[in-house]
């Protein structure tokens, strides 16, 4: 518990200039952390391990962190992802996107890097809006918000990520905030050990694009409406279905265990690398 | 909680990396921190610390440590070097 700023310290490039870029009371700096104490819990070395980052707030965690990591293209996490997993299956490949970045610009990658099932981490952190380009309207804008472009409410239905990556076949998907950091380790560690194609979907409040102009006072407002709004999955199955509507579950909500491709591709290899030797 | 395991720690708040969000002072179960004129964190209250990590798990910007008070080392000496 206690030594949890000199352990992420230890992983920050201190020759970046701090404190980082983020908004005050952006949650990215809490996934931050949080992706830190997960990766040290699993006692991963710094080598072991490949940030890929697109573009967009979230992408600049990959910036700050003293890992291998990758800034890519826009919607490209996934991609350049995929090509490390599968030239190096030893590296534990961790994609870091927003939600504009994973679910819109990127949206092709993303259903079809869970239907191949390929190793690899995806966190999603959703703001529910585009924050970098000034506040458009994203594809997990809820209805009804005010944005930029929609100054009299948000007319179009919002993705709902944990059910779009499970239907395409993503082996883990789970949904976690930045309010409960110590669910939200555990669910990020939990994805980096699983196999195959592993999604966390992370709530992060956006509050100087999404929450000033959605009646949220502060930022401090939208971590108690994370505090309030969201059940656990557990008990949000026992709710009756008018209060399923309004409330968000949290938690994992699927965890399967298949091979990943790039364990299959190893194994294909290996098997017609045998058949080829009595020549 | 008992008087005895209260204030048992050491609040260390890094004013250039704190800005202001107020996160940790809402959300204190202790009521230990407040913002001062600055708009920035500040201990106001370490003998009610209970020790909880909250803070700290919640900062965005990594500007507050709690740390038990009589710790000699702060980290693992397999640590103190990086991973």
């Amino acid at each position: 518990m206690s030594d949890v700023t000199e352990l992420i310290h230890q992983y920050l490039r201190h020759n970046k200039k701090f404190p980082h870029v983020f908004c005050p009371g952006c949650g990215h700096g809490i996934v931050l952390g949080s992706l830190i104490r997960s990766v040290h819990e699993l006692a991963l070395s710094k080598d072991e391990v490949v940030l890929v980052a697109g573009i967009g707030c979230s992408g600049r965690i990959a910036v700050y962190v003293d890992f291998n990591t990758v800034h890519t293209t826009h919607g490209r996490a996934l991609t350049f992802a995929t090509g490390i997993k599968m030239a190096n299956p030893d590296l534990k490949v961790i994609a870091l996107m927003g939600d504009g970045d994973a679910f819109s610009i990127g949206g092709n990658h993303l259903i079809h890097a869970a239907r191949r099932n390929i190793g690899v981490t995806a966190l999603v952190l959703n703001n529910s809006i585009y924050g970098m380009t000034g506040g458009q309207s994203s594809a997990t804008t809820p209805k009804g918000a005010v944005s930029q472009t929609a100054p009299f409410g948000h007319l179009e239905k919002s993705f709902d990520l944990v059910k779009l990556a499970s239907a395409a076949g993503a082996n883990g998907v789970s949904r976690g905030t930045v309010f409960h950091v110590n669910m939200l380790d555990r669910l990020i560690a939990e994805a980096v050990s699983r196999p195959g194609f592993n999604l966390v979907e992370i709530m992060s409040p956006c509050f100087t694009q999404y929450g000033r102009k959605n009646k949220f006072k502060s930022a401090v407002d939208m971590f108690k409406w994370l505090k309030t709004e969201t059940s656990p999955l557990e008990s949000w199955e026992q709710l009756p279905p008018e209060e399923k509507a309004k409330r968000l579950p949290i938690g994992t909500f699927l965890a399967g265990q298949e091979p990943g491709l790039e364990v299959l591709y190893g194994n294909l290899r290996d098997d017609l690398a045998a058949k080829e030797q009595p020549r | 909680m008992s008087k005895k395991s209260k204030g048992q720690t050491i609040i260390t708040i890094y004013p250039d990396w704190c800005k202001g969000c107020g996160i940790c002072v809402a959300f204190c179960p202790a009521k230990v921190l407040e913002l001062d004129a600055a708009g920035k964190a500040r201990v106001a209250h370490p003998e009610e610390c209970i020790n909880c990590g909250f803070c700290e798990r919640h900062c965005p910007d990594f500007a507050i440590s709690v740390v038990p008070r009589g710790r000699k080392k702060r980290l693992p000496p397999e640590l103190e070097n990086g991973v």
